[in-house]
């Protein structure tokens, strides 16, 4: 029987073959954790027995989720993180350096065909990359730190295909949340999604990651993004699934026609075309998250800012990606023109995102936001409505001060 | 480990780990300063109102949303025995078993709060005892069980030192 590109992962790492709702126990390939899992998941590893890494150069740790510390607290837990990577000898990014699924692909601790763990449930971003990336808690990282190996129930797939071409100004936010809407917050709950189809060939690295993120919006354990048009700097052989591959639900899509989606209020599902809440105030905007904060997300708001002002009473924060991608548009002068309409950029890293620092909104106020999640609450203020939406309309919003379709202003 | 009876604290569908609870109150290694926030801006009265023993009742999709293991460890260190619900996010599940709380899927429960419940993980039974009703669920993957046998995947791992091929089996 044919297998699909997650069974055929899922085989090679099992060492026998196996189909998808078979449990089997895998070796890995790499285990990242964040400044907010890292911490309990040392203290498991600690209570585990554990004094040394499987494989230090495979462990990588990042502190990202708030960073710089707001306060003592969590600057002791960095201080932990620290102590614990010197210990072990792994890998560690500190305050500054990026986003954690950033960072993983910028420094190529991700490669295609590969099972990676992450202590962050938007870990399926390395899709992208055509990797087996599962998002996973403390204690389970701690495991793997210290066997090299997980447990797994082997998902069953939806393929998404998508043809055609996206229009001047929608983007791979738009596609993605337009998805969420059609298959549901937990349309795809354990299940792997494989995207493939001609409109994918055209899409960036960036892009694909955007839409790979989101699938933890859909409930998916995992997702693959067809490597089809991707130029890697290295040799790889793409997995792709058997013609007679089993799926649980196939979708396809025309992309030709989609307008900017938003979602509003208080699900990443609740997504509508631009144009039935255009018009919406806003206070803040925020461009960041390991969702859209890439070079080309900034170029994207600096194309819609170029010689403008923000509206009166609007902020816009901006985190980038990573340090690498602040470099970049400071070279290119895409952080000075967003800077001269009067953006305000923070440390590359997710604190706005999870509501932890920089950035909370204060009540009764409307959020747009090129990041993942607008659960009421996330972004650190229950009082809040948080609208998710891609860079360019976030920008665009943020010179109207309500919701703006950044075809009305280009 | 695999009978638990209760009473019943009832809510919805799509319950969040931002809901369950918020990223600001995660950035500690105390488990108590967890539980003290469980669900407070879902229901402010919850953390007082918990019993030792008490049972979690939910809907669709709970737990939705962030890895953060402290979702499970507030509820359980609150005093929730096990929890039901009709569907589970997956890192949720995966989280909860590997420290110790117990869950159990039933797609078609209409428990209501402040019933009598008790639930026998090995044979996949829930009891509302206050109505009557008898709910079957899946069985849990060999694996969890024998996770959840231990206590936990920390003395999982203690005890056997590896993942053991036997417990995966299906």
């Amino acid at each position: 029987m044919g297998q699909t590109i997650a069974e055929k992962v899922v085989s090679h790492h099992a060492g026998r073959q196996v189909m998808a709702n078979e449990i089997a126990i895998v070796a890995i390939d790499g285990a990242m954790a964040t400044d907010a899992t890292a911490p309990l998941a040392i203290k498991a590893f600690r209570e585990m027995g554990g004094v040394r890494l499987w494989d230090p150069s495979r462990v990588v740790l990042v502190i990202d989720h708030a960073a710089p510390a707001p306060n003592e607290q969590v600057s002791n837990l960095h201080a932990l993180m620290r102590a614990f990577g010197r210990e072990m000898g792994c890998v560690l990014y500190d305050v500054g350096e990026g986003i954690c699924h950033q960072l993983m692909v910028e420094y190529d601790h991700v490669r295609p065909g590969q099972i990676i763990l992450g202590a962050d449930s938007h870990t399926p971003t390395y899709g992208a990359l055509g990797a087996f990336a599962m998002g996973v808690g403390s204690t389970d990282l701690a495991a793997a730190w210290l066997t090299g190996k997980t447990w797994l129930k082997t998902p069953a797939s939806i393929k998404i295909v998508l043809d055609g071409t996206l229009r001047t100004g929608v983007s791979a936010k738009d596609l993605v949340l337009f998805l969420v809407r059609q298959i549901g917050a937990d349309g795809a709950r354990y299940q792997a999604v494989e995207f493939t189809g001609s409109a994918i060939r055209s899409l960036s690295l960036a892009s694909r990651m955007t839409l790979a993120n989101m699938t933890a919006e859909m409930g998916a354990l995992t997702a693959f993004v067809d490597l089809q048009g991707l130029d890697l700097p290295y040799r790889f052989d793409p997995i792709h699934p058997d013609p007679d591959a089993v799926y649980s639900v196939v979708y396809s899509f025309n992309v030709d026609h989609l307008l900017p989606q938003v979602a509003i209020p208080h699900a990443p599902s609740n997504v509508v075309p631009i144009d039935e809440v255009a018009g919406t105030p806003i206070q803040m905007a925020f461009i960041g998250s390991c969702t859209n904060s890439r070079l080309e997300d900034l170029r994207a708001a600096a194309a819609v800012l170029q010689g403008r002002k923000l509206a009166p009473g609007v902020r816009l924060i901006i985190a980038p990606a990573s340090r690498q991608v602040f470099m970049m548009a400071l070279q290119d002068g895409t952080i000075a023109t967003l800077t001269e309409s009067g953006a305000t950029f923070i440390t590359a890293g997710c604190g706005p995102c999870v509501g932890t620092h920089q950035g909370i909104p204060g009540n009764g106020e409307n959020v747009i936001t090129s990041t993942n999640r607008n659960f009421r609450g996330r972004m650190g203020n229950p009082h809040a409505s948080i609208y998710l939406a891609s860079p360019a309309v976030v920008a665009a919003s943020a010179l109207r001060g309500v919701i703006t379709d950044p075809a009305d202003v280009l | 480990m695999s009978v638990f009876r209760g009473i019943a604290h009832v809510y919805g569908d799509n319950i969040d780990t931002d809901r369950i609870i918020p990223g600001k109150y995660t950035k500690t290694l105390d488990a108590q300063t967890l539980a003290a926030h469980v669900l407070e801006d879902l229901d402010p009265n919850f953390a007082s109102r918990v019993r030792p023993g008490d049972v979690f009742v939910a809907g669709y999709h709970f737990g939705a949303g962030s890895s953060r293991e402290q979702a499970a460890i507030a509820l359980k260190v609150a005093g929730i025995s096990v929890v039901i619900a009709r569907s589970f996010a997956g890192i949720f599940y995966r989280n909860a078993i590997n420290i110790g709380l117990p869950l159990v899927e039933a797609p078609d429960h209409a428990i209501l709060d402040g019933h009598c419940v008790w639930v026998d993980l090995e044979q996949g039974l829930v009891v509302d005892e206050t109505s009557g009703c008898v709910y079957r669920s899946a069985r849990m993957p060999p694996v969890m069980v024998a996770i959840l046998r231990a206590g936990g995947l920390v003395n999982y791992l203690r005890q056997y030192g590896d993942y053991e091929m036997e417990c995966a089996a299906t």
